[in-house]
């Protein structure tokens, strides 16, 4: 039954590239739109060799990376705080949940006229956009610690950074991780919307400017590594996370 | 008074107000020609004259326009695959690989392809929102249909039903307050893409009007449009769950 999935599956797979390349081949929509999938892989394959594309997918997730670890920081020192102080949450709460649904990429024209045109710029885009799950994920973690735990706690006299690091993060935690897990998607995205926008090299620059001279195939070869940067770090972290997660699980 | 005051939460608006109060005498005080900063009552007055001459409202309207074309279209299919993947294990099965590997890619990276396919425009918008929403919406829905009851598939084979009858009278009525906060999740997906997809490319909207306000030195329009924009999603949301809460509140519960 298990194989019978994983076959399907796989042929599914193997049916809509076939699909693909008919569609490519025949010229049902042009090539200047839908380069096939062998004209999308010499792409992709040449730019891997001689280190271009290469160098600018490394630039997309450093980025990427940088901007997301510096919101996890943030985000999971602030929702401990937040969470762990009631009094905190009612003077600070009403203004996060102001601020929160603000679509991030809204803040890049502000992010512009304060900063301008940088890199740091962009990396500060991705942390202001990223920060939100990882601080609602861990301000709720840290809320919802059982309060028996508070009384042991208060018991051992741990001093609140002591119960932040002994109880609080370990029960915050598989919160805290989804948070991560979400703020990683919005990473890549504000690091591609950024780089459109403040001219930094990487490959949402790339893309873009493919698109603007119709190189149709380096278009493609783009998205697919962009997809293959959101899949590959999701399932990093993915398994990072039950690995992490472990002794919950008994 | 005190009782009033502390069930308004009046702690939670001390900060924002005390800040915005600092900011307009700090600026009234000390005047500074900035191309970043605006007063607070600037931003309220730009944001008060884009009201009264009706732009802000055309603009929202494109931007409206756009994101809930796109949630339709690619809601739409969502849900019908969703439908389809939720009652069927074979077919969710076949297209589980393809859904893994479709799914990850981010949905700023079609601004481009899009821009080549269909120039500028409401397509070019309506195609990356739909490709956005559609995926949270098959997601979701499959998710809500394998929710549902089995028995009543079950009293459905006993009725005889055909499948759209089973879809139409047993699957959507009882799947229907789950895909309805999927339906929410994405309206709010669909609004931050149109804004994104106008900031970064598409000459129209909201998003377009927020970067031509930066781009044109003008701070005050600038926060003004940035503060409509909050408004207009914070009142979306806000409203759907208003909905949401007054249509399903027996069948979700106090789930949010």
């Amino acid at each position: 039954m298990k194989t019978r999935a994983i076959v399907s599956s796989v042929s599914v797979s193997v049916a809509l590239l076939a699909l693909w390349c008919v569609i490519a081949e025949l010229e049902w929509i042009s090539s200047i739109f839908l380069p096939g999938p062998a004209a999308t892989w010499q792409s992709l394959s040449d730019g891997l060799r001689q280190g271009e594309l290469l160098h600018l997918t490394l630039g997309t997730v450093e980025r990427m990376a940088y901007g997301w670890a510096l919101a996890s920081l943030i985000g999971m020192a602030l929702g401990a705080l937040i969470g762990i102080s009631p009094l905190l949450r009612t003077w600070l709460q009403p203004t996060l949940e102001l601020i929160r649904p603000l679509p991030a990429s809204a803040i890049v024209p502000v992010a512009i006229a304060f900063i301008g045109l940088s890199p740091a710029m962009v990396l500060i885009v991705i942390a202001f956009g990223a920060v939100w799950p990882v601080l609602l994920a861990t301000t709720h973690g840290f809320a919802n610690i059982e309060p028996r735990l508070h009384e042991v706690g208060r018991v051992l006299r741990l001093s609140p950074l002591a119960f932040i690091i002994k109880v609080g993060l370990p029960n915050a935690m598989p919160d805290a991780l989804a948070g991560m897990r979400l703020s990683l998607t919005v990473s890549l995205i504000l690091a591609i919307v950024g780089e459109m926008l403040a001219s930094q090299e990487g490959l949402g620059l790339a893309i873009l400017q493919a698109a603007r001279s119709f190189r149709s195939a380096d278009l493609f070869a783009g998205v697919v590594l962009l997809g293959a940067i959101g899949f590959v770090s999701n399932s990093l972290l993915g398994m990072a996370e039950r690995r992490a997660l472990k002794w919950k699980q008994i | 008074m005190r009782a009033l005051l502390d069930r308004l939460g009046w702690r939670g608006w001390a900060l924002p107000v005390t800040l915005l109060v600092l900011a307009e005498v700090a600026m009234r005080i000390n005047p500074v020609e900035s191309d970043a900063l605006a007063r607070p009552t600037d931003v309220l007055n730009a944001l008060a004259q884009t009201i009264a001459n009706g732009s802000v409202l055309s603009l929202s309207a494109q931007t409206l326009a756009a994101a809930l074309a796109g949630l339709a279209l690619g809601g739409g299919l969502g849900l019908a695959a969703g439908i389809w993947f939720g009652l069927s294990r074979a077919a969710s099965d076949a297209a589980s690989l393809s859904v893994e590997l479709l799914r990850p890619v981010p949905s700023v990276a079609l601004i481009p392809l899009s821009m080549l396919v269909f120039g500028f425009g409401f397509r070019m918008e309506i195609a990356v929102i739909a490709f956005t929403c559609f995926w949270p919406m098959l997601l979701l829905s499959q998710a809500a249909v394998r929710n549902v009851e089995p028995r009543l598939l079950e009293v459905a084979r006993v009725l005889g039903f055909a499948w759209w009858e089973r879809v139409l009278k047993l699957i959507l009525p009882a799947a229907l307050p789950r895909i309805f906060v999927a339906f929410r999740l994405c309206v709010g997906i669909a609004l931050v893409v149109a804004v994104t997809t106008e900031i970064a490319a598409n000459p129209q909207g909201l998003g377009y009007a927020l970067m031509n306000a930066q781009q044109s030195l003008r701070p005050d329009l600038m926060f003004a449009m940035l503060l409509w924009i909050g408004l207009l999603g914070w009142g979306l949301g806000a409203g759907l769950l208003l909905l949401q809460r007054a249509w399903f509140r027996h069948s979700l519960g106090q789930q949010p």
